[in-house]
């Protein structure tokens, strides 16, 4: 018998993160104690429009000029286009200035196929919708990506701007697409309570917040599985050094132009959901500034993390609501909301440059980057 | 599509065009000087023009003129437009200043990420207009009637006035002025040095700080000088008047080569031109979505601009 | 540790954060009832105080509350409140600031919303929750049509100000070359489509511009109104791009006729374009000239906000009475106020008001006069438009 070589067994590899924190603990759960936690989180989201009843801090958290629960609905589709936006800048590395014209896409599709206002006089209703409206949105995010293949940082920017921009004027002039008198009578999403009156109705915005927030809950994970696949390593390779990237055989032409598609899915169902809520819609909403306050959310959240850009797309709707008729001594809040909402954004990112949740893979590169020539 | 308009309006539209464009390359040159040195996008540079503008018709007011008063001599004129250019290139410059200080020094010292001064560039944006804006009751302010328009060279359907002579000619010396500096003098070299690499630079005795800080102070110089001259063409000013007016001075400077002093001159007298090429043939709604497929084109062939250089290579 | 105190600082710059806007909670409900005989009411105003067309929004906002605060000063201080929300005139923000408002029980009507597209959005909500509402200024057709029950309209709809606007140039200008240009707006964009209809074979020429704030240079429309040969120009929009307007054109030696809507009746026209370029630009209007009327509107107003009245604060000072004439008459809930709208008649500093079945303003007290710029600015009545 031939003695079994005994082998030294490397020593188990400490695969669970070791972070310190809030996150290092999370990390070092077992499966059913995180899956617990999460569920947690999910309740507590689900019943964030009941917030004012808990007693102390509840109604400090509600909004006061402006109605809770719209509010929320408000957060959830601006964390719907944080979330989407970080797959194309937190994700792949590919800056977009001009994220809105897929919201737009997405809004206008929903608006041309259900409106009695629209030329197409389809009148379908909002379900129906929905498929087109994802399918010409992720439509429009190749094109955009098709001719920007080339371009890096910058760059980049200035062409995503400039596609939102047209998008803007087209809707803005186009006849068809009727401009500032809009689209009115849009359909909201179906259903009934069993006395009749419609769930998703006009005076109560809540049924509007599950109903987003449940999207949110599916597309994100969505996304966590696409970059934790081959997908989401080739984005971080391109993001990383795109010419190293295609050297180890990373098609980089193939995943740049997921990474637009899939923001661009993204966005466009965050325009279905506004859509289905407003009613009425027309080409004011969707303004260059509108880009860059998810912007400025992605990466105040923390660029590259799914948790920090849900809590920077929620913060960067939630700050200007919050401050919305309030008073602070004889002034009216009302004037200065922007003033402070600016100083925020400002104060956030001096005190966490890679964040509020900063995502720890892209703190590590950064890491390594600044032994690196950073003329910063 | 208009095209008989195009051709028979060709000869004021490229005036026009022309006085538009080099409001926006003296503007462009903001976003170029920082993008060259630090890589990165001053978002805040609009609002640095539109306090320039507002620093202009605040030193005019102090002399007693607001819009309708007359038309002063031709002496107290030439007073009043350097009093108003070096009140508003100053107060612009120290602004800028400001900016670097508050929005892109302390993210320096955190060796924060790049995307990260793009924000507060945004939030130091966000909050100069703003405050602007509530404190000008987000009224418009109009300009008193320093140059009065006259035609000056007259040939076919084109007129020429003195003020479209003045701002282009202005501008050209402005840049030409700048071109030096950047090129031929100590502290231009240093900006060049940090550019090119500021490690190796700040090992050569070059101080990294005050060399950034320098590539603030004259893009705000330029951007106060382009403020006086858009308030002088424009007649008004208003405390969004810069946000608009940045996107299609950035445009310039990406079409012509984004962090090159030359570019900037040749991406903003396109964007003029084509603007108002634009807007002849489509109507004026749809002038900037001429400017932005101009830029879309060029950018597929020349992907870093139509000079594509940076500025510590620039040639002297 | 250095990274340790960064993080502690942000967490505090958050924390100071919510807790500075929790700190502001406390100011909001203030303003306790009087002991008059129907006070402790709220009348609400809604529509844009921040965003692009605050400047629009504030003059109505101020014309609203000047009723108010001319109506304590009679039946005491904090007697009637008024409640503004501020829907920065944007479709997108104005369902959930009205939500909002329709919680509030108190409030027993609405001056707003001020735009059509605000109104699309927001009105269905105040239908819902049966709170009157009038619009001083939002003048698409449309909004009638909807059967909405609480919409009223204190202002003549584009289809009888447009027709009145065309006749005016028609019949008094007798010009042979017109040239029309719009902000795109729904407004101005209707406005200046009207007009386009009417004058039919006059129009040489046609633009559209960017809306107020989004365009300053205006030099391709200039360049096309030169070049045209055009005497009178046509522009449907507000009144700081028609000034900007008037000032570049004054600038490129054009010296036309400039005309304009009921949103170009603002003093700040004249700001924007300097009296020497405004003088002689005609606006028209679905209003009478405040002389007219009577009263001491243009310097109560002057008097409480330093400031001249703007585009339709003279209108929402009147809506703001009617509904403090309709709480004087002890309609103090939604329904009874909206009850008492559909049989009102009022005579106020602008027009006298009737409201028809739909809310529309009664056809026979739709007056349209056109108003002419002076040398120092103001608009001066210059004629009554006849119908027809």
């Amino acid at each position: 018998m031939t003695t079994v070589e005994q082998r030294p067994r490397p020593r188990q590899v400490n695969r669970r993160p070791n972070g310190r924190g809030v996150r290092g603990w999370f990390g070092r759960q077992p499966r059913p104690v995180r899956a617990a936690v999460v569920l947690v989180a999910l309740a507590v989201a689900y019943a964030l429009p009941y917030v004012g009843s808990v007693p102390g801090i509840g109604p400090q958290i509600e909004t006061q000029g402006i109605d809770w629960p719209s509010a929320l609905f408000n957060m959830s589709y601006y964390v719907l286009l944080a979330l989407g936006l970080n797959v194309v800048v937190g994700f792949a590395g590919l800056l977009d200035l001009g994220y809105v014209g897929f919201f737009a896409v997405g809004a206008y599709t929903v608006a041309l196929l259900t409106s009695p206002d629209s030329d197409l006089k389809t009148h379908w209703p909002w379900l129906l919708s929905i498929p087109v409206a994802i399918a010409v949105a992720m439509l429009s995010g190749l094109i955009l990506g098709w001719p920007t293949l080339r371009l890096r940082g910058d760059y980049l920017a200035i062409v995503t701007l400039g596609f939102a921009e047209i998008i803007r004027i087209f809707a803005d002039s186009n006849t068809h697409l009727r401009g500032d008198r809009g689209f009115g009578g849009l359909p909201h999403p179906p259903g009934k309570y069993s006395d009749g009156t419609p769930i998703f109705g006009v005076r109560d915005a809540t049924p509007y917040f599950w109903l987003g927030l449940s999207v949110i809950v599916v597309v994100i994970l969505g996304i966590r599985n696409l970059d934790r696949s081959r997908v989401g390593r080739s984005w971080l390779a391109i993001r990383e050094d795109e010419e190293a990237a295609a050297i180890m055989g990373v098609r980089t032409v193939k995943y740049k132009l997921w990474a637009f598609a899939i923001g661009a899915c993204v966005g466009g169902l965050g325009g279905v959901m506004f859509a289905g809520q407003n009613g009425f819609m027309n080409s004011a909403t969707f303004v260059l500034q509108f880009s860059i306050l998810i912007l400025a959310g992605v990466v105040m959240g923390g660029s590259g993390n799914i948790a920090g850009a849900i809590l920077g797309g929620a913060l960067i709707s939630y700050i200007p609501d919050r401050l919305r008729g309030q008073q602070i001594g004889n002034l009216d809040a009302y004037e200065y909301r922007f003033l402070l909402f600016g100083l925020a954004i400002i104060l956030i990112m001096i005190f966490r440059p890679q964040g509020l949740i900063p995502s720890r893979r892209r703190a590590m590169e950064l890491k390594d980057r600044a032994k690196e020539v950073a003329p910063q | 599509m208009n095209f008989s308009g195009l051709i028979h309006d060709l000869g004021p539209s490229t005036v026009a065009g022309l006085a538009q464009g080099a409001i926006y390359a003296l503007f462009a040159l903001g976003y170029t000087l920082v993008y060259g040195v630090l890589r990165l996008i001053n978002f805040a540079h609009s609002e640095v023009f539109m306090v320039g503008t507002y620093a202009a018709l605040i030193t005019w007011g102090i002399f007693g003129l607001d819009q309708n008063s007359a038309t002063p001599g031709t002496g107290a004129v030439i007073g009043y437009l350097a009093l108003g250019i070096l009140a508003a290139a100053l107060i612009s410059g120290v602004t800028a200043i400001c900016v670097e200080l508050v929005a892109y020094r302390p993210l320096r010292r955190r060796n924060a990420p790049p995307l990260a001064f793009l924000i507060t560039a945004i939030g130091a944006s966000i909050v100069i207009s703003e405050f602007v804006g509530v404190a000008t009751h987000r009224n418009i302010r109009g300009v008193p009637p320093l140059i009065h328009p006259a035609t000056v060279v007259h040939f076919g359907n084109t007129n020429i006035t003195n003020l479209q002579i003045l701002i282009i000619v202005l501008a050209l010396v402005m840049m030409l002025a700048l071109d030096r500096f950047v090129n031929r003098t100590r502290l231009g070299r240093g900006v060049r040095a940090v550019a090119q690499n500021p490690d190796s630079a700040a090992l050569m005795g070059v101080n990294k700080d005050r060399a950034i800080s320098l590539v603030f102070l004259l893009g705000g110089l330029m951007a106060g000088i382009a403020a006086v001259m858009y308030v002088l063409k424009i007649g008004d000013t208003r405390f969004d008047a810069g946000f608009n007016l940045g996107i299609a001075a950035f445009t310039a400077a990406v079409l012509g080569g984004i962090g090159n002093l030359r570019g900037a001159l040749v991406g903003g007298l396109i964007i003029g031109l084509f603007e108002n090429y634009g807007a002849s043939l489509f109507g004026t709604q749809y002038r900037n979505v001429v400017t932005f497929i101009l830029l879309i084109v060029i950018l597929m062939f020349r992907p870093s601009g139509i000079l594509g250089e940076s500025l510590g290579r620039a040639r002297a | 540790m250095r990274q340790g105190l960064v993080r502690a600082l942000g967490g505090a710059a958050i924390v100071a954060l919510v807790a500075g806007a929790a700190a502001c909670n406390s100011g909001n409900n203030g303003g306790g009832s009087s002991s008059g005989k129907n006070c402790g009411f709220k009348i609400a105003y809604f529509g844009a105080l921040t965003g692009s067309a605050a400047n629009l929004g504030v003059n109505i906002e101020q014309g609203a509350e000047l009723a108010v605060k001319q109506y304590n000063d009679k039946n005491g201080a904090n007697c009637i409140t008024i409640q503004k929300f501020d829907s920065q005139g944007d479709p997108a923000v104005a369902p959930g600031v009205a939500r909002q408002l329709v919680t509030d029980k108190k409030i027993i009507g609405i001056v707003g919303p001020p735009f059509s597209g605000e109104s699309e959005a927001a009105d269905p909500i105040f239908e819902e929750a049966m709170i009157p509402t009038i619009t001083p200024s939002a003048t698409r057709p449309s909004l009638s049509t909807h059967g909405w029950k609480v919409f009223h309209r204190a202002v003549a709809n584009d289809d009888s100000q447009g027709p009145a606007a065309a006749k005016y140039i028609k019949d008094v200008l007798k010009p042979t070359k017109v040239f029309v240009a719009d902000d795109q707006s729904a407004y101005g964009a209707g406005l200046a489509d009207v007009v386009k209809q009417q004058l039919g074979a006059l129009v040489v020429g046609t633009d559209k511009t960017g809306a107020d704030g989004k365009q300053t240079d205006f030099s391709a429309t200039v360049q096309k109104v030169v070049s045209s040969g055009a005497t009178v120009f046509f522009y449907g929009g507000y009144y700081q791009n028609a000034g900007l307007i008037r000032k570049q054109l004054t600038a490129a030696g054009w010296k036309g006729t400039q005309l304009g809507g009921d949103g170009v009746k603002d003093p700040g026209f004249a700001k924007a374009a300097g009296n020497a370029a405004a003088t002689g630009s005609i606006v028209t209007c679905p209003c009478s000239p405040a002389s007219k009327a009577g009263g001491s509107f243009v310097t109560d107003y002057k008097a409480a906000w330093n400031q001249d009245a703007g585009t339709y604060s003279d209108v929402a000072f009147d809506a703001m009475n009617i509904f403090l004439k309709g709480i004087d008459g002890g309609n103090t809930t939604p329904q009874k106020m909206n009850d008492y709208l559909k049989g009102v008649q009022y005579q106020g500093v602008a027009n006298t008001y009737k409201f028809t079945d739909t809310g529309e303003l009664d056809p026979q007290y739709i007056k349209v006069w056109a108003f002419k710029f002076d040398a120092s600015g103001v608009d001066q009545p210059d004629q009554e438009i006849p119908k027809g």
